[in-house]
C-alpha cells in the first residue's frame, strides 16, 4: 500500500481512523472512571471530524451523522455518564486493569486478527477501505474486550459504546455512510439504549449497593448447584 | 398496503396511548382491543398476499414467507394479550408492580409487538436490524418489572450479550452494504433486501461469507443458540409470564427468520463457488449444537420456567439446523416447526403463569399436584408438554418427523444424533412433570381463576395440524419454501 497515492483528504480521513482505534487502547488501559468516560468522548468527537472529513469528500449526507455523532458520542452520552457517576459517588473510583500486561496484548493480538480477517476482501480495488474496515473492526473487537476486562458496570457500557463507534467507523468510512432512515434509526436506538443503561445503574446500585457486576451472580449460582 | 399499514403501525399506536392511560382495568382492555386489530389486519393483508402474490414497494416486501410469520406473531400477540390482562391485574393486586410499572407493562408490550412486524415486514435490512435491537430495548425494562435483585441481574444480562450480539449483527450488515455497492448499479438500494436478492449473483462471495459469519453469530444470540444462550433462560424466568410467552414464541423467531433471509442472500452470491453450502454448515453446526446441549441441560433445572426456556433453546436449535439442511423437505418442516413452536410454547408458558400463581413459587420441587387441585391447568401442563416432547397426534411430531426424514436422506449418520437429543430432552421434560402435574398437592392449595381459553385455542390449533393440515396452509407453507430453497415440496 502506498499513503502517497490517496488525496490529501483520504490520508486525512485515514489518520483519524487510526486514532479511533488509539483511543481505544487508552479506553482498555484506563483505570479511572471519570477519565474512562473522557477517552470516550473524544473518540466520539474523532469519529464525527472523520465522518464530516468523508462527507466533504463529496458524500454531503453524511453531514448530518457527522452532526448526530458529535451530539450523541461526545456530548449528550458523556455528559449523562458523568452526571450518573456523580450521583453515584463514583468519582474517585479507581478499578486497576487485572493483568494489563495480558489485555493489552490481547488488544494487538486482535488488531492483527481484525487485518487477517478483512485480508480476503483486499482484493477490492479500495486500499483504504480495507484498512479502515480492519480498523474498524478492531475497534468493536476492542470494546469487547473491554466489556469482558472489567468488572464495573460503568466501564462495561464505555465498552459497549465504544463498539458502536467501531460499527459507526466501518458504516462511514467502508460505504459512506448508510442511507439516512438507518442512521436516524441505528442513533436512536443508541440513545434510548443509554438511557436505559443510566436506569439500570440505579437499579443495580439499589440492588447491590455497588456497580460490581461480578456479584451479579445470583443466576449463575441458582444453576450451579444443581 | 393499508393493511399492512394498519397490521403494523397499530400496536405502535398503542404503544403511544397505552404509555398515557392510567386505569389498570381500561389499560387491559385496550391492550387486548389493539392486538385483535392488529391481527385483523394481518389476516386480511394474508388474504391480499395469497391472491395477488407478493407485495414490494415503500420500503416493504411482504411475501408468503414472512406474511405467516405475521399472522403468527399477531396470533400469539392477542391470545397472550388476553392472558395477561387477570394475570397482571393478579400480580399488581398482590403488590409485586406498581400502577406507574403497569403502565410501562402495557405501553411496551406493544412496542415489542411493533418491533417484531416491523422486523418481518421492512425490506430494509438496516431497518430490519433496528426493529430488533428495538426489541430488546422495549424488553428489558419488562425482564426486570418485579425489580427483584435476581430480575435486575437477568435483565442487565440480557442487555448486554443481546446488544453485544446485535452489534456484531450490525457489522455483518455493514459489510453486506459494502458488498452490494460493487454489485448493485443502484447504489441507494444496496439495503433493500429485494434488490439485494435479485441480484445475489454479483455480490462478492468472500465479502458475503464474512459477513455471513457475523450476522449468524449476532441474531444468533437472540436466537439463543449455544454458546450465546445464557441471556434467554434468566430473561425468560425472571419477567412476568406474558413476556416469557411472546419471547420465547416471537422474538425467537423473528432473529431466526432475520438468518433465513440473510441465508437466501449468501447461499445465491455463494452459489457458483466451491463453498456454496458454506451457510448451510454453519446453521446445521450451531443448531444442532444448541439442540444437543439444551436437551442435556433440561435436566439439570430446578425453576420451571428455566425449563422451558431450554426447551425452547432446543427446538431453535432444531429450527436452525432444519434451515440449514436447506432443501424443500426440511425446509417445509422448518417452517411448520417454527409455527406449532411458538403456538405450543406460548400455551405453555401461559398454563406455567396459571400453575405458578397456584402454587405461589417458580420452584420446580415447590409445585405439585396440579391436576387435583386444579383440573384445567393440570391437564393443560400435561397436555403442553406431550405436544412439546414431540408426541403425536400433536403438531410437533409432524415438523420433527419431516426433519428427521430430510436428515435421514441428506444426512444419514446425523439422525442418530436427532434420536438422541429428542430422547433426552424428552425424559429431561417428563422427569420433571410428572410429580409436578400428579404428586401429592401441599395442603391448603387453592385453585385460582384461570382462563385456559388461550391454551385451549393454541393446543387446539397444534392438534388439527398434526392430525390434518388444511390444504390452503399447506400450499402457503410450499409456497414459502419455494421463495426459500427455490423448489416445490409438494
Amino acid at each position: 500500500m502506498n499513503l502517497m497515492q490517496l488525496t490529501l483528504l483520504e490520508q486525512a480521513v485515514f489518520v483519524l481512523a487510526a486514532l479511533v482505534l488509539f483511543l481505544s487502547f487508552a479506553m482498555l488501559a484506563q483505570a479511572r472512571l471519570l477519565a474512562g468516560i473522557h477517552v470516550f468522548a473524544w473518540q466520539g468527537a474523532v469519529l464525527a471530524a472523520a465522518t464530516g472529513l468523508v462527507a466533504a469528500g463529496g458524500a454531503p449526507h453524511l453531514f448530518i451523522s457527522a452532526a448526530l455523532t458529535l451530539a450523541l458520542k461526545a456530548l449528550l452520552i458523556p455528559w449523562m455518564l458523568h452526571r450518573l457517576v456523580r450521583r453515584l459517588e463514583l468519582e474517585r473510583h479507581v478499578e486497576p486493569l487485572q493483568h494489563p500486561a495480558l489485555v493489552l496484548m490481547a488488544g494487538a493480538g486482535l488488531v492483527i486478527f481484525s487485518y487477517w480477517v478483512v485480508v480476503p476482501i483486499e482484493r477490492l480495488e479500495l486500499v483504504t477501505t480495507r484498512n479502515i474496515l480492519s480498523l474498524s473492526l478492531a475497534v468493536v473487537l476492542i470494546g469487547l474486550l473491554i466489556m469482558v476486562t472489567r468488572r464495573q458496570a460503568v466501564t462495561q457500557v464505555i465498552g459497549f459504546m465504544s463498539m458502536e463507534n467501531g460499527l459507526f467507523l466501518a458504516a462511514v468510512a467502508a460505504t459512506h455512510g448508510m442511507p439516512l432512515v438507518v442512521e436516524l434509526g441505528v442513533a436512536f436506538d443508541v440513545l434510548v439504549a443509554a438511557v436505559l443503561f443510566g436506569v439500570f445503574f440505579l437499579h443495580i446500585n439499589e440492588s447491590i449497593e455497588s456497580l460490581d457486576v461480578d456479584r451479579l451472580n445470583r443466576l449463575s449460582a441458582r444453576e450451579d448447584d444443581t | 398496503m393499508n393493511a399492512l399499514l394498519i397490521a403494523v403501525f397499530l400496536p405502535l399506536a398503542g404503544a403511544l396511548v397505552l404509555a398515557l392511560v392510567r386505569s389498570l382495568a381500561l389499560a387491559g382492555w385496550l391492550n387486548l382491543g389493539f392486538c385483535a386489530g392488529s391481527l385483523a389486519a394481518a389476516v386480511w393483508l394474508a388474504l391480499q398476499i395469497l391472491r395477488g402474490g407478493d407485495l414490494t414497494g415503500d420500503g416493504f416486501h411482504v411475501d408468503a414467507f414472512n406474511v405467516y410469520l405475521v399472522v403468527l406473531t399477531a396470533l400469539v400477540g392477542l391470545t397472550t394479550a388476553i392472558f395477561s390482562r387477570p394475570y397482571m391485574a393478579h400480580v399488581c393486586r398482590d403488590g409485586q408492580v406498581s400502577e406507574g410499572r403497569m403502565r410501562l407493562y402495557h405501553s411496551m408490550f406493544q412496542g415489542f409487538l411493533f418491533t417484531m412486524l416491523l422486523a418481518l415486514t421492512t425490506d430494509n435490512l438496516g431497518v430490519l436490524w433496528v426493529a430488533v435491537e428495538g426489541a430488546t430495548l422495549a424488553t428489558v425494562l419488562l425482564v426486570s418489572l418485579y425489580r427483584t435483585p435476581e430480575s435486575v441481574e437477568a435483565a442487565w444480562k440480557y442487555f448486554i450479550l443481546c446488544g453485544v450480539g446485535i452489534a456484531l449483527a450490525l457489522f455483518g450488515t455493514v459489510l453486506v452494504y459494502f458488498a452490494a455497492q460493487h454489485a448493485l448499479a443502484d447504489v441507494a438500494e444496496g439495503l433493500s433486501w429485494s434488490a439485494l436478492y435479485a441480484g445475489a449473483d454479483r455480490l462478492h462471495p468472500t465479502v458475503m461469507a464474512i459477513a455471513f459469519v457475523f450476522l449468524l453469530v449476532g441474531y444468533g444470540t437472540k436466537v439463543g443458540l449455544v454458546p450465546l444462550h445464557n441471556w434467554l433462560p434468566d430473561a425468560h424466568s425472571e419477567g412476568p409470564t406474558p413476556m416469557s410467552a411472546v419471547l420465547s414464541g416471537l422474538l425467537l423467531n423473528v432473529a431466526l427468520y432475520a438468518v433465513v433471509r440473510f441465508k437466501m442472500l449468501v447461499d445465491g452470491a455463494l452459489a457458483a463457488t466451491d463453498k456454496a453450502a458454506v451457510a448451510g454448515h454453519l446453521m446445521m453446526g450451531f443448531g444442532l449444537l444448541s439442540f444437543l446441549v439444551a436437551g442435556l441441560f433440561l435436566h439439570r433445572q430446578r425453576d420451571i420456567k428455566r425449563l422451558f426456556s431450554y426447551s425452547s433453546i432446543e427446538h431453535m436449535g432444531l429450527m436452525t439446523f432444519a434451515f440449514g439442511i436447506g432443501g424443500p423437505l426440511a425446509t417445509f418442516g422448518g417452517l411448520l416447526h417454527m409455527l406449532v413452536h411458538s403456538l405450543t410454547k406460548s400455551a405453555i408458558f401461559i398454563t406455567v403463569g396459571h400453575a405458578t400463581h397456584i402454587a405461589g413459587t417458580q420452584t420446580i420441587e415447590h409445585i405439585r399436584g396440579m391436576i387435583r387441585t386444579q383440573p384445567a391447568v393440570g391437564w393443560g401442563l400435561l397436555l403442553g408438554v406431550a405436544a412439546i416432547a414431540g408426541f403425536p397426534p400433536f403438531g410437533v411430531f409432524t415438523s420433527e418427523f419431516l426433519l428427521l426424514s430430510a436428515t435421514m436422506q441428506s444426512w444419514p449418520w446425523l439422525t442418530t444424533a436427532l434420536l438422541f437429543g429428542l430422547v433426552v430432552a424428552f425424559a429431561g421434560l417428563f422427569r420433571h412433570l410428572h410429580p409436578m402435574v400428579y404428586g401429592k398437592a401441599p395442603e391448603g392449595q387453592q385453585p385460582v381463576a384461570a382462563n385456559m381459553l388461550p391454551v385451549m385455542a393454541h393446543l387446539g390449533l397444534v392438534l388439527w395440524l398434526g392430525i390434518a393440515i388444511p390444504v390452503a396452509l399447506s400450499r402457503w407453507l410450499d409456497q414459502a419454501t419455494f421463495l426459500i430453497t427455490g423448489s416445490h415440496l409438494l
